[in-house]
């Protein structure tokens, strides 16, 4: 058999997909339902010479691979919902200093402890804003195996592209369900490596003085250049700055970096849309049986459609406004209490086109929790 | 090469109060360094959030400021990525065993190459003066204002349970045995902790009605000893000084190298 092709866990496909990627440090500490991330990693990582830790803690596992990503390393950790929660400080802190790295969110219901063995998609709002202060993250997801490891390495490219932390958010479904993947041969899926400066050492380096293109170029800790690092705000050294202008342009760096280029960090796919009249959004595990759906009713002659979004955030509110422009009904389908219908509500017109078909109880949305909306919708009644 | 070649003469002044204690470390360590002939690109320093913690910025090495309390798990990752680097991670009394407390004993327990200098001032200079875990009972501060009845951890102590293969203590009244004290524990391979006595005027000092900074030093004087001096054994209360523990033991990065040979077969 092609050693290339596997039947494993969306988890499993997440640690192929970050060493395709290059990772080459992983910290983290276990919960359910990520914890099969860590362990592939603790064997895979040092038969490649590479490095894994568990840490004491989540909240030092993310403070971990910021460090390891100064170095010149790419790094990643996973977690889960309190976990999670526990990230956001160091989240931030990426966020400030622009340290590329990847953190995996494999959700489970909350809040707090929750349903750690059930599904659920309800840390949208969390990727989103769990951090404080004004501003912008990028956040993907994935429905199959196949696409748990392209939307990885993508999420590995952002990062390094843009110098920002990267969210995938996955689910317990897709973290444990077994399926098949067939890993690319090298180079099918292009992977984005650390941009490092050409500035000659002895010649002042600025870490934080973005190029014409916008990108900012990095210097590994230990090689010629010696800057700062800090999550005050700061100026194109790196050194604490409360000026305002300095101040008032980092902020925007920051937002902008991501905002202006929405088109190059989204992803999506297309299922029956051209002449949908009903149009579904979806996405992760719960975008399995909206499509189940849309070809059980096209069978049946009705124009249904899906939108399945593989990024949350920025939110391609152009994308999702274009793509609903001549549905009559729009079904968001998640399994929370409507945070992507809340953003999906913000970029249509008419927004009381919109209806949400949701699961909150920790069980997996099934296809016929969606027909008893779209039933609902049509008048047919349950 | 010279102290002040190790400085960013750029982010000058600093911001600390006139007889602050930091400087004083700030100048003991450089002056280590220096006697070392360590080249400043081997040399990452990584601080937490305080007043103690700002000693990264005026540094001429890589220097990563990062969260209050988080300075060592940061400096995990540094280190661990790329262990040839030398990491030095200066940390105040409340960042190093209040919020950070746990990342401390694991560094320790961990026995990773790094060196953990707690500049203990018993006190929050940065936020104004609050109690912190080694203020000690009785003590006076603005949040404890009929004195503190929380207990002080022995940094030595809780450094050594937890397994640091280097732990020491000095004051900022002893700069000289300070910088001898932080070259033994940069050249030690394996985490070392030195915990040094230093002085807030402006808050601990105030509070506590301990004079300006040059009487906090003579307290310095007053009531340390050397390790296992004569004066120690007629006055128990007297705060020894000196290393304590300097013991050689497999470091972590090295034992990883261990594991990435056992996963390869030998291969690697
Ligand atoms: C998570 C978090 N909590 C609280 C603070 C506020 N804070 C900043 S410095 C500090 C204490 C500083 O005391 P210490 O660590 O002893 O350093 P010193 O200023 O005395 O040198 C606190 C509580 C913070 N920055 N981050
Ligand atoms: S507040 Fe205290 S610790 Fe902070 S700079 Fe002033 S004297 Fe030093
Ligand atoms: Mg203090």
């Amino acid at each position: 058999m092609n050693d290339n092709i596997k039947f494993v866990q969306g988890n499993e496909a997440c640690v192929e997909a970050a060493l395709y990627a290059g990772l080459e440090f992983y910290a983290g500490y276990p919960i359910t339902p990520s914890t099969e991330i860590a362990e592939h990693m603790a064997v895979r990582l040092p038969k490649l010479g590479r490095r894994f830790i568990q840490m004491e803690d989540e909240i030092s596992s993310i403070c971990a691979i910021v460090g390891a990503s100064l170095t010149g390393h790419k790094a990643m950790t996973a977690t889960s919902g309190p976990g999670f929660s526990l990230m956001q400080e160091g989240l931030g802190y990426a966020i400030m200093a622009e340290i590329p790295c990847v953190i995996v969110n494999v959700m489970r219901g909350g809040p707090s402890t929750g349903l750690p063995t059930s599904p659920s998609q309800s840390d949208v709002y969390q990727a989103r804003w769990g951090v404080h202060g004004d501003h912008a993250i990028i956040a993907l997801t994935a429905s199959n195996h196949q696409d748990v490891f392209e939307m990885t390495v993508h999420a590995f490219n952002m990062a390094e592209t843009y110098r920002t932390p990267v969210i995938l958010l996955l689910d317990e479904v897709i973290g444990h369900m077994r399926e098949r993947l067939e890993i690319p041969g090298p180079e099918a899926i292009p992977v984005v490596d650390r941009l490092r400066t050409s500035v000659r050492a002895g010649i002042d380096y600025h870490p934080y003085l973005p190029r014409e293109d916008g990108r900012l170029p990095m210097s590994d800790f230990g090689s010629e250049h010696r800057y700062n690092v800090t999550g005050l705000a700061h100026d194109m050294w790196g050194f604490p700055s409360s000026n305002p202008g300095v101040v008032h342009g980092l902020l925007r760096h920051l937002t902008d970096k991501i905002k202006n280029n929405v088109g190059n960090i989204t992803r999506h796919k297309e299922y029956y849309l051209e002449d949908a009249r009903t149009v579904l959004i979806s996405y992760g595990s719960s975008a399995r049986s909206a499509l189940h759906v849309v070809e059980h009713q096209r069978a049946r002659g009705e124009r249904l459609g899906l939108l399945e979004l593989q990024s949350l955030w920025p939110f391609p509110y152009g994308l999702v406004e274009e793509k609903c422009a001549y549905a009559r009904n729009i079904i968001v389908v998640e399994m929370n209490m409507g945070q992507i219908t809340r953003a999906v509500k913000r970029a249509v017109k008419d927004p009381e086109r919109v209806v949400l078909a949701n699961r909150i109880d920790g069980v997996f949305i099934t296809p016929t929790d969606i027909k008893n909306i779209l039933r609902l919708i049509q008048g047919k009644g349950v | 090469m010279a102290v002040k070649d190790y400085i960013r003469e750029r982010f000058f002044p600093h911001m600390w109060c006139p007889g602050c204690g930091h400087g004083i470390v700030l100048n003991s360590l450089l002056r280590g360094v220096e006697q070392l002939g360590m080249s400043k690109n081997e040399i990452v320093m990584v601080s937490g959030i305080g007043c103690s913690s700002r000693i990264s910025g005026y540094v001429d090495f890589h220097s990563l400021h990062t969260l209050h309390g988080r300075a060592l798990a940061f400096a995990t990752g540094v280190k661990m990525s790329k262990p040839e680097l030398n990491v030095i991670v200066p940390m105040g009394d409340g960042d190093a065993l209040a919020i950070g407390g746990n990342h401390f004993i694991h560094a320790a327990r961990r026995n990773i190459a790094m060196t953990a200098i707690v500049m203990n001032n018993r006190i929050y200079g940065m936020t104004g003066g609050q109690y912190s875990p080694l203020s000690g009972y009785g003590t006076a501060a603005t949040t404890a204002p009929y004195a503190n009845i929380d207990h002080d951890f022995d940094v030595v102590q809780l450094a050594k349970a937890a397994g640091a293969s280097f732990v020491a203590r000095t004051t900022t009244f002893h700069a000289r045995q300070m910088t001898d004290i932080l070259k033994s524990a940069i050249v030690h391979d394996g985490f070392s902790v030195v915990e040094i006595l230093t002085q807030c005027p402006t808050y601990f000092g105030r509070k506590n009605k301990m004079g300006g900074a040059a009487e906090m030093m003579e307290w310095f004087r007053d009531n340390t000893t050397p390790i296992g001096s004569k004066a120690k054994q007629e006055n128990p209360d007297l705060i020894e000084r000196g290393i304590f523990v300097q013991e050689e033991k497999q470091e972590y990065c090295a034992e990883y190298e261990n594991v990435i040979k056992r996963a390869t077969g030998g291969r690697s």
